[in-house]
């Protein structure tokens, strides 16, 4: 019962933290855009004369969305066209429970692990269920009877596999030097110092995986510079033939997805729930681990965005070409070199 | 058409990239810094240039005229004459006119009617310009002439002489 219950629990913070985190980033795109383009941004939301700079602005999206009409075009493939933005969102969601939002604290006389699925290959897991999420797209795009859906769609499928692809070959490199898949074993691998002063982060110790990984994980989130699945300029993508809250979920998808990159960038190169120096223990330890984790995950979150309206999209050609001729040879490097250099050090 | 060359620099992006993000980063921090000193009532410059319509004034060019008006004598009748030379310039064929005796004989014309359909109207200002009594005049810092129906764009005479619409 008490199993139970606790299970209940790690669900219910690691949903709320992606959900809430994505109803929130609706917010901090149109209001980061907005500072760093001299604009205000959205603020007319209001409740009883409350605005709150546009906070009330996520949810006005998301009772409008719920409330519009869900309007199916007649010649999709309907069982097909309704399915994809679920296995979309669900793929993202179910990435959310590996993260270790924190490490294994001592209370009630009790062992607590604060990572919602603790796996031995929760990384594995992450990296598949993210690559199951093209599914969704390519369904999508070829569900609704569309040359653009399908145009998005295959775009999809072509970038998200090149990206997967080089995901596995950068993080190979981190996974090399802690030892381990299990998620929550690398992060106590970083918990070390390095020369007594330095924490061992992923980014001080695999500073080119750390960048790597970041293009990588902006290309498999779909964002800009990487959004050609969506590219409203040109094809609007792969849910063009979507309204209502099934367009909702491909957007929620796309801000999870965002979010569990960012989630397990925390966790593989900034030291995941680790706070540099202090012994984490106790409820007051939980707290300030799931604190740590969620300000790193913002912190990455807050740099994808900028760089999200920072850069232009790339063409396809290059984006492939970035993938494949540049991407995915710097990760073999970056592996090669980790493995020569643990064993020269060792 | 020749492109600047790209060099190694441009070539590797990823300095290209961070430079990009400087550029950003550091407007929004400082607008930002802006915006939060502004929210303190510190007096602070604006960290946005936008302009909030409906609520603020609208800032039009010193030189913009948009609401016609016509202009009455010293006794209180309609300046215009009925000449008809607005109603020929106008490149829009705006302004309709139609012409009446004028009960003053050194006047000998007056306008009946005078209808400008402001709804048509391309405020190039030929017809202050064309104006030999100096009938018609238009005003600066008039923008809000919108209205719901086709008819209500068209002013009549009594509409024109009048101080606000």
């Amino acid at each position: 019962m008490m199993l139970l219950a606790w299970s209940a629990v790690k669900v219910g913070y690691a949903l709320g933290f992606g959900l809430g985190l994505a109803g929130f980033l609706g917010w901090v795109e149109r209001k980061q855009s907005a500072v760093l383009q001299d604009r205000i941004g959205a603020n007319r939301a209001e409740i009883f004369g409350w605005r709150i700079i546009g906070l009330f602005h996520p949810v006005a999206d998301g009772i409008k969305l719920m409330t519009k009409e869900d309007f199916v075009p007649q010649r999709v493939l309907r069982p097909f066209h309704a399915l994809a933005p679920a296995l979309s969102l669900g793929c993202c969601l179910l990435c959310l429970a590996a993260l270790p939002f924190g490490g294994e604290v001592e209370a009630f006389g009790r062992n607590w692990n604060l990572q919602p699925l603790a796996s031995p290959v929760g990384l594995v897991y992450v990296l598949a269920l993210l690559g199951l999420g093209v599914h969704g797209v390519v369904m999508a795009g070829y569900a609704s009877n569309s040359n653009y859906g399908l145009l998005g769609g295959l775009r999809g499928a072509a970038q998200m596999v090149a990206y997967e692809v080089c995901m596995a070959a950068i993080l190979a490199g981190p996974m090399f030097l802690y030892g381990t898949l299990d998620l929550q074993e690398a992060v106590r691998w970083q918990g070390r110092l390095l020369g007594g002063i330095l924490p061992a982060w992923g980014v001080f110790t695999q500073p080119l995986a750390f960048l790597l990984f970041l293009v990588a994980g902006t290309a498999a989130s779909k964002r800009i510079p990487f959004d050609l699945p969506e590219g409203e300029s040109e094809i609007v993508g792969y849910h063009v033939e979507y309204s209502g809250m099934k367009f909702g979920m491909f957007m929620i998808s796309d801000f999870i997805e965002n979010i569990v990159v960012c989630g397990l960038g925390a966790t593989l190169f900034l030291g995941g729930w680790q706070v540099p120096f202090v012994d984490l223990s106790g409820i007051w330890g939980a707290i300030v681990m799931f604190a740590s984790f969620s300000l790193k995950t913002c912190a990455l979150l807050f740099l994808l965005m900028q760089v999200r309206w920072t850069l232009p999209r790339l063409r396809f050609d290059q984006l492939l070409d970035l993938g494949w001729k540049s991407l995915l040879p710097l990760s073999l490097a970056n592996f090669l070199i980790t493995v020569w250099g643990c064993y020269l050090w060792r | 058409m020749s492109r600047p060359d790209r060099g190694l620099r441009e070539q590797v992006y990823i300095l290209e990239v961070l430079r990009g993000l400087g550029v950003t980063f550091r407007h929004f921090f400082v607008n930002l810094w802006r915006h939060g000193l502004r929210l303190l009532g510190l007096r602070a410059e604006p960290g946005a240039v936008t302009i909030q319509y409906p609520d603020e004034p609208a800032v039009l060019g010193r030189r913009a005229r948009t609401r016609h008006r016509l202009l009455r004598r010293v006794d209180g009748s309609p300046r215009c004459t009925a000449c008809l030379l607005c109603e020929t310039i106008c490149p829009a064929k705006c302004i309709h006119i139609t012409a009446e005796e004028s009960p003053d004989a050194a006047v000998e014309k007056r306008a009946r009617s005078f209808d400008i359909d402001i709804g048509m109207c391309v405020f190039c200002g030929h017809c202050v310009e064309a104006c030999p009594v100096d009938a018609i005049h238009m005003d600066a810092d008039q923008v809000e002439l919108a209205s719901y129906t086709r008819s209500g764009m068209i002013w009549d005479m009594k509409s024109l002489m009048k101080e606000n619409p």
